[in-house]
């Protein structure tokens, strides 16, 4: 949620001055925090599958994914495994930093992903 | 096991010579894998692999590589325009040319495959030497196998060629060391998750690599030397690969070689 209203300050200058407004806003993403736009989770989770880009599967077990690898851990139950969203993100971007020998690639750390993209795959992995 | 990783990802230390390297190499696949057989190594993921084994045993009783044996056999008869011929570059006995490759040549002071071998024996006989991903060279090669089947890898470190003892120490690094966007060595998919499954493919151990090339990829449709499946390996954790025979690839061939000494020679072979 931070990131989001920090990714988009046009809402807050448009919103400056028009207390009603503001207020309403605030009032939206209070009752949005922690659930993320179906759209969003949906990119999400094309960017975890793609080949190209997250090719989480090629490693990682995930829900309905075909033809998991299983060099990973399975993907699963994981806001209540990683509550915290910028330890994931932090595994995500760069797992060399909790594991220097890590297998996985350091996603954004080698520009495989940008962090908006790893962003949008963490949306989706707080739906499993 | 700890000791092991750290003995093999440490570079040269005094007391890890490349005899040392290797038994723990073994140790650990046979530790991993205590119900197969050392010799069976050879036979690279079918050794592990039941479901594909199978699969791969009915492609073998009618090999995709008999016509790059019969190709290569009789460029091994054709003499040379002077009248020459391969044997007469090659001493030993036929069955005996291909396990005496790779070898470190200690008058050029590198590592000699036995690609570039056939190469140098063309040039002294004034021929062109050919591509190393010409189908000429790689039938070769697999004519080479074949006859050699049986052999064991023997590859010598002599204790008195330092120059040998460097491009080991070089292949190994290269083996154990990180490389690409996607930040793998060879040691992390071949070693470390041996047997694992990357998508749909379960990975094979790196003992036994050399034993069986060229091989028959299915999935080309044609054969391939060992350091052309290098070369892809490489490409696919997005690093940029070395030539074909280049320094790099040659003593990466040359440790995996080592690590593979005293298992049969079984080439060429069939892969998916
Ligand atoms: C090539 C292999 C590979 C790929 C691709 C990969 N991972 Fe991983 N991942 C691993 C390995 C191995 C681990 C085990 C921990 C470590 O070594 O960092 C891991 C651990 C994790 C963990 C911690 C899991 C836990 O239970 O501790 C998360 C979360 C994770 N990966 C997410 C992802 C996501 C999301 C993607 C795709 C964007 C991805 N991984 C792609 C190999 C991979
Ligand atoms: C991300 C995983 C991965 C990495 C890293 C990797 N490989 Fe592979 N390699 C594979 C897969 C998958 C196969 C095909 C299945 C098999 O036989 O293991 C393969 C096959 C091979 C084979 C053929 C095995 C056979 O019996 O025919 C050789 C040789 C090989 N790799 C060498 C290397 C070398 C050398 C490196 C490092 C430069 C390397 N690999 C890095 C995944 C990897």
């Amino acid at each position: 949620m931070h990131s989001t209203f920090a990714n988009r300050p046009h809402y807050i200058r448009w919103a400056t001055g028009k207390a009603p407004a503001l207020a309403a806003l605030l009032l939206l993403l209070a009752s949005t925090a922690g659930a993320a736009s179906d759209t969003r989770v949906a990119e999400g989770k094309s960017l975890a599958t793609e080949r190209s880009k997250g090719n989480c599967l090629a490693c990682h077990m995930i829900e309905d994914g075909e033809l998991p690898g299983n060099l990973g851990p399975p993907l699963l139950a994981m806001k209540v495994r990683f509550p915290s969203r910028s330890t994931l993100k932090e595994q995500i971007c760069n797992a060399t930093i909790r594991n220097r020998d890590s297998r996985m690639p350091p996603f954004c750390q080698h520009g495989i992903l940008t962090e908006d993209e790893v962003e949008l795959i963490i949306d989706y992995l707080y739906t499993l | 096991m700890a000791a092991f990783l750290a003995a093999l990802s440490l570079p040269c230390t005094a007391f890890a010579g490349p005899e040392e390297d290797r038994l723990a190499f073994v140790s650990f696949f046979q530790s991993r894998f205590p119900d197969i057989l050392f010799d069976e190594f050879a036979n690279g993921i079918y050794a592990i692999d039941a479901d594909s084994r199978a699969q791969w045993l009915e492609i073998e009783e009618f090999p995709p590589y008999e016509f790059a044996i019969e190709h290569g056999q009789s460029l091994w008869q054709k003499p040379f325009s002077n009248g020459s011929a391969y044997a007469d570059c090659f001493k030993q006995p036929l069955a005996e040319v291909r396990a005496a490759y790779p070898a470190f040549d200690a008058g050029r002071a590198e590592v000699v495959t036995l690609e570039v071998a056939i190469n140098d024996c063309r040039v002294a006989n004034d021929e062109t030497p050919f591509a190393y991903d010409a189908s000429e060279l790689i039938d070769l090669t697999a004519y080479l196998g074949y006859t050699a089947r049986g052999k064991k890898i023997d590859v010598q470190i002599p204790a008195d060629e330092p120059g040998a003892l460097a491009a080991y120490e070089y292949g190994k690094r290269f083996y154990y060391s990180k490389r690409g966007q996607l930040n793998f060595a060879c040691a992390d998919c071949h070693v470390t998750s041996v047997g694992m499954r990357v998508r749909a493919d379960r990975l094979s151990a790196s003992l036994g690599h050399p034993t069986h090339f060229p091989v028959y990829r299915s999935k080309l449709g044609g054969m391939i030397s060992l350091q052309q499946r290098f070369f892809g390996c490489v490409r696919d954790v997005r690093a940029r690969p070395f030539e074909l025979q280049s320094t790099e690839y040659r003593n990466l061939e040359f440790f995996l070689a080592y690590m593979s000494n005293g298992l049969t020679i079984n080439g060429p072979g069939a892969r998916k």
